[in-house]
């Protein structure tokens, strides 16, 4: 096995993701088998090949810094799970 | 009246034959008669279809009318639409209720077409069978126990069953596609960057992209003219201009080179689905083009590469989803990383949770050079194939799907067999290439088959008068499913 448990743990944390022990076990054998999978490419010699990350030819598409419209406050908090004085409000932090 | 497709229901609104808010009506009562069958609708927005349709006969009758005013539309229900609920079939998004229309949704709306839904897909668009959707399990309308594939299954079951007049979809590595063919309907993702993605939830931003879901090859054209092209919201939209898509409903393709992709036609393949997609080549054959075997070499890396590429970038678009501003957030918790392990934990299904899981790991420290990186190297490799093979073809020919349809929960225990049966339409996402599914004959079973005709960068023409050419000398565009009562 590539993955271990405690690898699947720090993942899911990143992730910020809580996972059951049933589904530590899942994920990490699940895991196992797709990255497993994945190990195929190794069978590719791509040394000088450049990664493509976009497939447009162009990029970085740029405007003038004038202000525009944007969506006001009240729209913004329509959605809002807590909300409190125009902000969202969230469980302290610390 | 249902029945009709976009093209033949604006005829008669021109022609003031028929109104649009008699048509509303009768999809309307046509979506409750069939629907708690095929379940193809996440949210049915009547009342506002009925004051679309209402606003449109008032346009129409003051001679005001292009090819969608007064038609009744199904949106994928990961496009945002105002004030009406866009859930990505997730429950962390179960309430959430975009303040701002998607540009392709303003685009419709400007031109007069009507939103009559928001359709089921599998949860943030990962799946190939719309099962991951957390709220409902949508049916193919040939065979209500088999998957009408995914993820935009909702939209083609929608479409196949006569519950729209036509559909949006999107395709991030088949769910356009896919589920076109597995619904015996016409599908299309556009070249990467032709259809803008502002307020399309993204999933893999490289690879997603809109894209319709429609009756016949001549709707698909109608639907890519009215919202295809450059948006300023969307950085990623490509910037030159249009051709009238409608230009390419010509029926011929006498001298045209058809590639047929060795990689693609292998021993063990579905027999159903060997048939059809060959005597489909040969019929094309019959209509002057001429066929050359072509490779695609790097095809068997496909999958891998693309599920390393979208999990990864996956990852990094639903790191936003964290119970904050919007959608679900887990009640109770006493501080704020408790809510953000909650909130996502109970918010996101399996599928989702797994992908993220997966593209969390590629992307960490370590790891990203021996996979992400590779990935991307490999993506080069892949598109270099396509360049190399449209060398010396005009457009390549496939099939769509490895097999017809299958069965509802067959496959939902082996992620990783799931994610093989999008072999065939992934590398195209890859490359950014447009490519179109259309029906091409059914399984004994009574289930449809799909072909698929993919084109260079930018020749969506092309792949039209391909699939029209082959349309219109057969008749399957014609067939519609036995939903008896």
């Amino acid at each position: 096995m590539k993955v271990e448990r405690g690898e699947v743990e720090h993942v899911a944390l990143l992730a910020r993701l809580k996972l059951s022990e049933e589904e530590k076990e899942v994920f990490t054998s699940q895991l196992n088998a797709i990255l497993d999978y994945m190990e195929k490419l190794n069978a590719l010699d791509t040394g000088a090949i450049e990664p493509t990350f976009h497939v447009v030819s162009h990029c970085n598409t740029m405007r003038e810094d004038e202000v525009q419209g944007s969506l006001p406050q009240e729209a913004s908090l329509e959605n809002a799970p807590d909300r409190a004085q125009g902000c969202f409000r969230v469980p302290k932090i610390i | 009246m249902y029945r009709l497709t976009i093209h033949e229901l604006h005829e008669r609104l021109k022609r003031k034959e028929v109104s649009s808010q008699e048509v509303t009506k009768a999809l309307l009562e046509r979506i409750r008669e069939v629907d708690p069958r095929i379940k193809a609708y996440l949210c049915v927005t009547e009342q506002k279809a009925r004051e679309g349709a209402q606003e449109a006969d008032q346009r129409i009758a003051t001679g005001q009318i292009s090819p969608l005013t007064g038609v009744p539309l199904a949106i994928k229900d990961n496009m945002c639409t105002q004030g009406i609920t866009t859930t990505c079939a997730s429950k962390i998004l179960e309430n959430f209720v975009p303040p701002f229309d998607a540009t392709i949704v303003k685009r419709i709306k400007e031109q007069g077409g009507i939103i009559i839904g928001k359709t089921n897909m599998d949860e943030f668009a990962m799946g190939s069978s719309t099962e991951n959707s957390r709220f409902t399990t949508t049916r193919n309308p040939w065979n209500l126990d088999a998957i009408p594939g995914g993820s935009s299954g909702g939209s083609a079951a929608a479409v196949a069953a006569d519950e729209c007049i036509a559909a949006l979809g999107s395709d991030t590595g088949g769910s356009i596609r896919q589920p076109a063919a597995c619904c015996g309907v016409v599908g299309m993702k556009p070249t990467y960057g032709l259809i803008s993605r502002y307020g399309l939830v993204a999933f893999g931003s490289s690879l997603d992209q809109i894209g319709p879901i429609t009756k016949d090859v001549e709707d698909c054209a109608i639907l890519l003219n009215a919202i295809a092209g450059h948006d300023p919201l969307d950085s990623t939209s490509i910037d030159l201009p249009l051709p009238d898509f409608r230009k390419a409903l010509v029926k011929d393709i006498k001298g045209w080179v058809l590639g047929i992709p060795r990689e693609f036609f292998v021993q063990g393949m579905d027999p159903a689905v060997e048939e059809k997609v060959w005597a489909a080549i040969r019929t094309l054959e019959g209509m002057g083009a001429k066929v050359k075997e072509i490779a695609l070499p790097h095809t068997g890396y496909a999958v891998a590469t693309y599920y390393i590429i979208c999990t990864a970038e996956a990852s990094s678009n639903l790191a936003r989803y964290d119970g904050v501003k919007y959608g679900f957030r887990a009640p109770g918790s006493p501080e704020l990383m408790a809510m953000y392990l909650e909130t996502r934990s109970q918010g996101f299904g399996q599928e989702v949770k797994r992908r993220i899981m997966l593209g969390t790991y590629v992307l960490s420290s370590g790891y990203y050079d021996a996979y992400y990186r590779k990935a991307a190297q490999v993506r080069t490799l892949i598109k270099a194939d396509f360049e190399k093979a449209f060398q010396g073809c005009d457009v390549i020919v496939t099939p769509t799907a490895p097999t017809p349809a299958f069965r509802l929960g067959e496959k939902v225990q082996d992620p990783l067999q799931m994610y093989l049966s999008d072999i065939f339409t992934i590398s195209v996402n890859l490359a950014g290439v447009p490519a179109i599914s259309i029906p091409c004959g059914f399984s004994k079973g009574g289930l449809p088959i799909g072909l698929q005709i993919i084109g260079r960068h930018r020749e969506e023409g092309r792949i039209i008068q391909a699939a029209y050419t082959f349309e219109q000398n057969t008749d399957y565009h014609t067939k519609r499913p036995e939903l008896s009562c």
